[in-house]
């Protein structure tokens, strides 16, 4: 990156850009709100089949025997799967990278093989000519159970006579290993300093116990594909999801097919949120297509994204702080177990490394417990494992500036983290913008303005890594200079616009004359999947290199129309310039292109990395709320979201990504959760019952945008699209507590409870 | 030499508890390949999982990342995101 250093002292500097911070209307737009985009459930095929799922109603069982033969014979009915269809994996066949998976446990969480591990696990799939009639044969599927006593929540499977839903599985990382068998999948654990000689010079020690429920990502479109195979064992998905690289790498693995025998088309996505990183129908659906000889298309009702997608996880924490009577925190402690689903997994680690990372804390101690329960294996939801640490964490520190009598957001400024702290986890923070986020939230109109009876104010800050990655893009010039640039990076949130403003600021043309598009498997190199807050970090910085490497080609063909030195061309404003005489007109990149044939051929750039330099995120939330004491109901009268963004390359939706991540906490601290009943099936599988804020719920949400430059980035770019959902279990909370004069530990804050709450004084 | 941190469970596994190290390399393969000849086994551990942060700056994936004789090099575990 040669121009790095000049994009950044524009940045410190006074802003020189011409595209970047603009607010354009995105390219997709007319599209989505005109009803014309293709999302996954969109596409249809002459020939096409509907394949169903058949689903376990039972939380644990062991299946005895499955018998489709009746449903084969039912007319209309093409094929039929079963885990027996599948390749067997070796259980130590491990991905790591953006996600750490066991394919072995990812195969058996597609399909069921000798135990069903929660209601709604997959038993079998079945294609038939029409959606009636594979419905129909799904009840013809005979499927013998044997019920087993279900294990639902951390507490009950760490007993120690509780059922084991893995025979074998002894508790890693700790030492020695157990000789039995147990639902405790890990143990992981981060440490600076000593912990307990630091607690002994507290003042004051704070300490408590939170839990959380299982909460789902609730996005509005169902996992939905097409799969068609053809005689030469060649397949095509068209799918909704966060990648269609990981699509094909992980049907790839699980049906042990060559990867470049599956091509995969990515539609438009209805939300994600984390929950389509992972496969549930496409490998079915493949399998079923080939049986079948046809295409087949699923689609997943409501009740299976709830039934059977991935949540994540509910559970529990202990925070304990210490301070000194001035306000320094001189020690903190996290304990926590999270809920991991039916596979090990649950993101505990990450709770662990980022609930104390908002502060300088020279000694420090996190552990977490990964439990394995009779849920759905949990899966990635917006900044994985943070928002249950940060409420803990959050919530201890209210409590803390209560007992100490200071201001909540003075605590915190007065133990932010800066650049050089050491976070939990050990490593030293670059160029943060922790402070800066809590500082402006201190000055806002609302956390000064005042309150009314039954109201509560509660703050809360968060971070979240943001991670770099694989990213490709190819910058295409069409021959009347308008351009095309291609990524392998699914648009999940207003990323084909913030690709283009990056483009048209480096080839310095306007921003109609670039089309953006998320390109198939085959169009373009491999890129990881549209997660971790990357997207506009890592493939934005692939494609400022992309064109960089085309205004570089086109230099090269001015200068040598020219007839001059490639360092005698400058590119200014969408020309090529000759430095030292006038005697050449500037070429636009229209003449350029039109002569590309006399100049070598086609012109492009391109640029696949694995990008560096991933700057850390950081955020502070102001709520407040209104409790009704008659009823329990919690009003958010005005809530605030303040994060450092690095730099908004599109103002609108960093916006509208910090309103979605705020709403999507709310939601988590009032409202959601998984209710079960007494045999561990899952009670609310609809959005009438499993309660997300809409938008008559909510206040417009205030989105300040902080802006310290990330120097990782030509243009100081930081992800934004987890941060968001950090703080708001907290900040909420902490205003309910303020509110009703109640310290709430255990989520959602549902009227029922905190009525009991209440009642309880 | 660099000082090279590993996680808690990977020091139990192999390094009898001991988390931190000064190990002499060129970058994060050297670091690995040392590491290993003083706690075999080692190697293939820090190579599941685990992303690795020098001076702050993480590498999800690893291998040929330089390193000085200053550097703060931390084994972390991979960060994956929704």
């Amino acid at each position: 990156m040669g121009n790095e250093k000049d994009y950044l002292e524009l940045i410190d500097g006074e802003k020189k850009f011409r595209h970047i911070g603009t607010r354009p209307i995105r390219p997709d737009g007319v599209d989505k709100v005109t009803g014309r985009a293709n999302f996954g459930a969109d596409f249809t095929m002459n020939g096409m089949l509907h394949g169903r799922v058949v689903r376990s109603p039972h939380a644990h069982a062991k299946i005895k025997s499955i018998n489709s033969t009746k449903a084969l014979k039912l007319k209309g009915v093409k094929a039929v799967v079963t885990g027996k269809d599948f390749p067997t994996l070796d259980p130590s066949d491990k991905a790591v990278g953006e996600v750490t998976v066991s394919f072995f446990d990812m195969s058996r969480n597609v399909i069921a093989r000798d135990k069903v591990l929660y209601d709604g696990h997959a038993v079998a799939a079945v294609a038939a000519t029409s959606p009636q009639i594979a419905e129909k044969a799904l009840a013809l599927i005979e499927v013998e159970y044997e019920v087993l006593k279900p294990v639902m929540t951390v507490s009950e499977a760490m007993k120690k006579n509780a059922p084991i839903l893995h025979k074998g599985m002894k508790t890693s990382g700790v030492e020695p290993t157990p000789s039995r068998s147990s639902n405790v999948a890990s143990r992981a654990e981060f440490k600076l300093g000593d912990v307990n000689k630091a607690f002994k010079e507290a003042d004051i020690i704070v300490e408590r116990d939170y839990t959380t429920q299982t909460v789902h990502q609730g996005y509005i479109e169902p996992h939905a594909c097409v799969a068609d195979i053809n005689a030469d064992d060649m397949a095509t998905i068209w799918s909704s999801s966060q990648g269609q690289f990981m699509v094909r790498a992980l049907v790839a693995k699980l049906l042990a097919m060559n990867t470049s025998k599956i091509k995969v088309i990515p539609s438009e996505i209805g939300g994600g949120f984390g929950g389509k990183t992972i496969v549930y129908l496409e490998p079915l659906a493949v399998l079923l297509a080939k049986k079948a000889g046809r295409p087949v298309k699923m689609v997943m009702t409501r009740d299976e994204v709830m039934r059977a997608t991935g949540p994540t996880s509910g559970g529990h924490a202990r925070a304990k702080i210490g301070a000194k009577n001035d306000g320094t925190i001189v020690a903190g402690e996290l304990e926590m177990e999270y809920e991991a689903g039916a596979f090990p997994g649950s993101p505990v680690g990450l709770g662990c490394m980022t609930g104390f990372a908002p502060y300088n804390l020279k000694d420090v101690s996190c552990v977490g417990w990964d439990v394995v329960v009779n849920r759905p294996k949990a899966a990635a939801y917006r900044a994985p494992g943070a928002p249950v640490a940060a409420f803990a964490v959050e919530s201890a520190m209210d409590e803390l500036a209560e007992q100490l009598k200071i201001d909540p957001l003075k605590l915190r400024i007065k133990n932010a983290a800066v650049e050089g702290t050491q976070a939990p986890y050990g490593v030293k923070f670059p160029r943060i913008g922790c402070l800066e986020t809590l500082t402006e939230a201190q000055t806002t109109d609302h956390y000064n303005s005042p309150l009314g009876p039954n109201q509560g104010r509660g703050v809360a800050s968060g971070f979240w890594f943001n991670i770099g990655g694989q990213s490709s893009a190819s910058v295409m010039v069409n021959p009347d200079g308008t351009v095309i640039v291609a990524t392998g990076s699914p648009d999940i949130g207003g990323s084909r616009a913030s690709m283009a403003l990056m483009a048209a600021e480096v080839l310095g043309i306007e921003l109609q004359n670039i089309k953006p598009l998320v390109a198939d498997t085959e169009s373009v190199p491999y890129s990881d999947l549209t997660g971790g807050s990357r997207v506009t970090f890592a493939t934005g910085k692939a494609v400022v290199e992309a064109a960089e490497d085309a205004v570089n080609d086109m230099k090269r063909r001015a200068a040598k129309i020219w007839d001059v030195d490639f360092d005698q061309v400058e590119w200014k404003d969408g020309s090529a310039c000759c430095i030292e005489t006038d005697v050449h007109k500037p070429m636009t990149i229209a003449d350029i292109a039109a002569m590309a044939g006399k100049t070598g051929g086609a012109i492009s750039g391109k640029a696949n990395i694995n990008a560096k330099g991933a700057g850390a995120a950081f955020a502070t939330h102001i709520c407040d709320v209104e409790v009704d004491p008659e009823t329990g109901h919690v009003t958010v009268l005005k809530y605030t979201a303040v994060q450092d963004v690095g730099t908004a390359i599109h103002p609108s939706y960093v916006e509208g990504q910090m309103q979605g991540g705020a709403v999507q906490g709310i939601g988590w601290a009032l409202n959601e959760e998984y209710v079960y009943g007494k045999e561990g099936q899952l009670q609310n599988t609809g959005f009438l019952d499993y309660r997300v804020p809409v938008a008559s719920d909510m206040p417009m949400i205030d989105a300040i945008i902080v802006e310290v430059p990330n120097p990782g980035h030509p243009y100081g770019v930081r992800g934004v699209g987890e941060v968001p959902i950090v703080p708001p279990l907290a900040a909420v909370a902490n205003a309910v507590s303020h509110a009703i004069g109640i310290r709430m530990t255990d989520l959602p804050m549902s009227p029922p409870k905190i009525l009991a709450a209440i009642d309880a004084e | 030499m660099a000082d090279v941190v590993v996680p808690i469970e990977v020091a139990r596994s192999f390094c009898e508890g001991r988390t931190d190290h000064r190990v002499d390399g060129d970058n994060i393969r050297d670091l690995v390949k040392e590491l290993s000849k003083l706690y075999p086994g080692i190697d293939a551990r820090l190579n599941q999982g685990l992303a690795v942060a020098i001076d702050g700056e993480i590498f999800q994936d690893w291998l040929l990342e330089e390193v000085t004789p200053s550097s703060q090099v931390n084994f972390i575990p991979a960060i994956e995101g929704g």
